[in-house]
């Protein structure tokens, strides 16, 4: 994947624990659930999302 | 309150028990459900003699299947018996979601007009099969409707199939040139061959049940609607479904525990408190009650040589899209007009095989939609059920998430684009699709296209365009005057769905096997006989 992300890296990973903080482990996984589906509807092209999706499964298998 | 009234159908004594000798028929068709019947109607229409065998003599007991889609209407209007369905069932065509007590999505199956039948009736199956019956009974030299005739064997002999049948007077032998197998998801003619039949079985159970009550559960002077809760107030962390059916009578389908004892589910003492839930105190009377489990499966092949399989019996689905019912129809639909071509001469053997193909694809497409409606509405895993809740969630106000929101994807007509007895083309309808209906203006006064287009082979031409005159080949014309039946477009509806101009062959099933903008002979003849399976190598 190519990275997108510059110059804001630290902005971004920043936000998205604050975005976690204070929450139960239930709730960060809830959160994380909307998420995926928020960001997957911004995305929108379903080729994009299945390559993404098979790629992060990847880092499962290994 | 008294409920739908069963008639048992008479048995009469067969003739092969009467001294004559055993009969040989061009079509055997076992099971007189739905699928059966309106295959022995559609093969009358066209000419060709079939025994329907039973093995019981009353229509569907319990509603079963209520929900009849559009192009099944159009299927069962051109067999003579879709304005009578219509008139007494109930129409609708809102789909709404709940969560809990809100609602969250709502959709509608037919947003546009100009169409003879609506998204979708509901009428019970004993109405749908009783009138399969009184409509067969016009065909009394074609169609031997013989009850309390039950199938207990059968041989294939290559070009001949053989059937062993016991009555109450006795057993006997009979011989058909093609067995259609109409004998539902349990089919017996299945077994006996031993064709696996394994695919995706949920675990989930359902208790359906059928109510009659004066107040409607939609509310006062609601339209009927398909209701479907997650997680409703009165039926906690499962889902309900609700519909209407003619007579006072209300489907109402709840999600049940994996492990609950069907059994004892579906005592009354048991179903009234959850349906008391729902109504409330408002008085009711329960007609038909059922737990059941589902499978999403088909057979590898629908064709084997010359028993054919139609209907549950080739492929069952989950209720939810009602899929079951209406993809049955659609088979019947696709097999009537090929076999009755292979019987009387003028397609090859092997146009029967396209039945497979294209059935095959139409089953698969349901079974894909209805297991992914069922793996929504059932989670497995706890992952599954954090994303469920997630966009239930969101869908309260997130438009995206609505429409992930999967309670049923509801059955639509399959297209057969790109199959090889399509000619490929490019038109506002394209090849493979089925008819879409619109209203016309005729000599006549005011008709709709479903009506005016024979069961044939037949060329639409839009505009000023001259269609030849092929034998076997009906003509009608759009907008223009011409020595054959022309009509023109009500309300722009037929030009908006087909184009200004350009013309279609049209398949005796309805559906659009070719495109062309000035056709001659020639032309219209090759797609023809490319539609009639006599070009399989060269059409690929």
């Amino acid at each position: 994947m190519s990275d997108n992300l510059g110059p804001y890296q630290d902005d971004f990973y920043n936000a998205l624990m604050d975005a976690h903080a204070g929450l139960s482990e239930e709730a960060s996984h809830a959160l994380n659930a909307r998420l995926v589906l928020m960001l997957s509807n911004r995305i929108g092209d379903i080729e994009t999302l299945k390559d993404i999706l098979e790629k992060a499964r990847e880092y499962n298998d290994e | 309150m008294a409920g739908y009234k069963y008639e048992p159908f008479d048995y009469v004594k067969p003739p092969e028990l009467s001294g004559a000798a055993p009969g040989r028929y061009p079509v055997a068709i076992i099971g007189a459900g739905p699928i059966g019947l309106a295959l022995a109607i559609d093969l009358a229409q066209r000419g060709i003699k079939s025994v329907v065998l039973d093995d019981n003599n009353v229509v569907s007991v319990g509603s079963r299947a209520i929900c009849w889609a559009k192009r099944t209407l159009e299927i069962f209007n051109r067999l003579g018996v879709g304005e009578r369905m219509l008139e007494k069932g109930v129409t609708w065509k809102i789909g709404r979601n709940f969560h809990g007590d809100q609602e969250i999505y709502s959709f509608d199956l037919l947003p546009e007009d100009g169409h003879k039948y609506p998204a979708f009736i509901n009428l019970q199956q004993y109405y749908v099969e009783q009138y399969l019956v009184e409509r067969a009974r016009d065909f009394p030299d074609l169609i031997d409707l013989r009850f309390k005739n039950k199938v207990t064997g059968h041989v294939d002999h290559g070009d001949h199939v053989t059937l062993a049948v016991e009555t109450p007077d006795g057993t006997y032998e009979m011989a058909a040139e093609y067995y259609l197998a109409c004998d539902g998801a349990g089919s017996a003619t299945r077994e006996r061959m031993g064709l696996d039949f394994t695919g995706q079985t949920f675990q989930e159970q359902f208790l359906i049940a059928d109510i009659e009550m004066e107040d409607s559960p939609f509310g006062e002077n609601a339209v009927p609607e398909r209701w479907f809760w997650f997680d409703p107030p009165f039926h906690e962390g499962k889902s309900a479904l609700l519909h209407a059916q003619p007579d006072n009578i209300y489907r109402i389908d709840l999600q049940l525990d994996v492990d609950a004892d069907g059994k004892a589910e579906s005592a009354p003492e048991k179903v009234m408190p959850r349906i008391k839930a729902i109504v409330g105190d408002k008085p009711f009377r329960l007609d038909w009650v059922s737990v059941y489990k589902f499978r999403c499966i088909k057979l590898d092949r629908f064709v084997h040589n010359r028993v054919i399989f139609v209907g549950d019996s080739a492929h069952v689905v989950s209720p939810f899209g009602a899929r079951g019912g209406n993809g049955g129809i659609q088979d019947v639909d696709n097999i009537g007009w090929k076999l009755a071509a292979v019987l009387q001469g003028g397609a090859p053997a092997e146009l029967i095989e396209t039945y497979h193909e294209e059935r095959s694809h139409g089953s698969a497409e349901n079974i894909l939609n209805s297991s992914r409606a069922t793996n929504f509405m059932t989670p497995k895993t706890p992952v599954e059920a954090l994303f469920r809740a997630e966009v239930l969630k969101l869908a309260h106000d997130q438009p995206f998430a609505r429409r992930l929101v999967n309670s049923g994807r509801l059955s639509q007509p399959c297209s057969l684009a790109g199959m090889r007895l399509q000619s490929p083309g490019v038109a506002p309808l394209e090849p493979g699709q089925p008819l879409l209906d619109a209203p016309l203006d005729g000599a006549d006064g005011p008709t709709w296209l479903i009506d005016v287009v024979p069961p044939q082979f037949c060329l639409i031409g839009f505009g000023e365009v001259d269609l030849p005159e092929v034998p076997g080949v009906a003509r009608i014309g759009i907008n223009t005057i011409r020595d054959y039946p022309c009509f023109s477009s009500r309300d722009g509806f037929a030009t908006k769905r087909y184009g200004q101009d350009g013309v279609y062959l049209i398949r005796p099933d309805g559906h659009v096997c070719a495109v062309f903008s000035e056709p001659d002979r020639h032309d219209v003849e090759r797609a023809c006989a490319r539609a009639q399976g006599k070009m399989m190598e060269q059409a690929v």
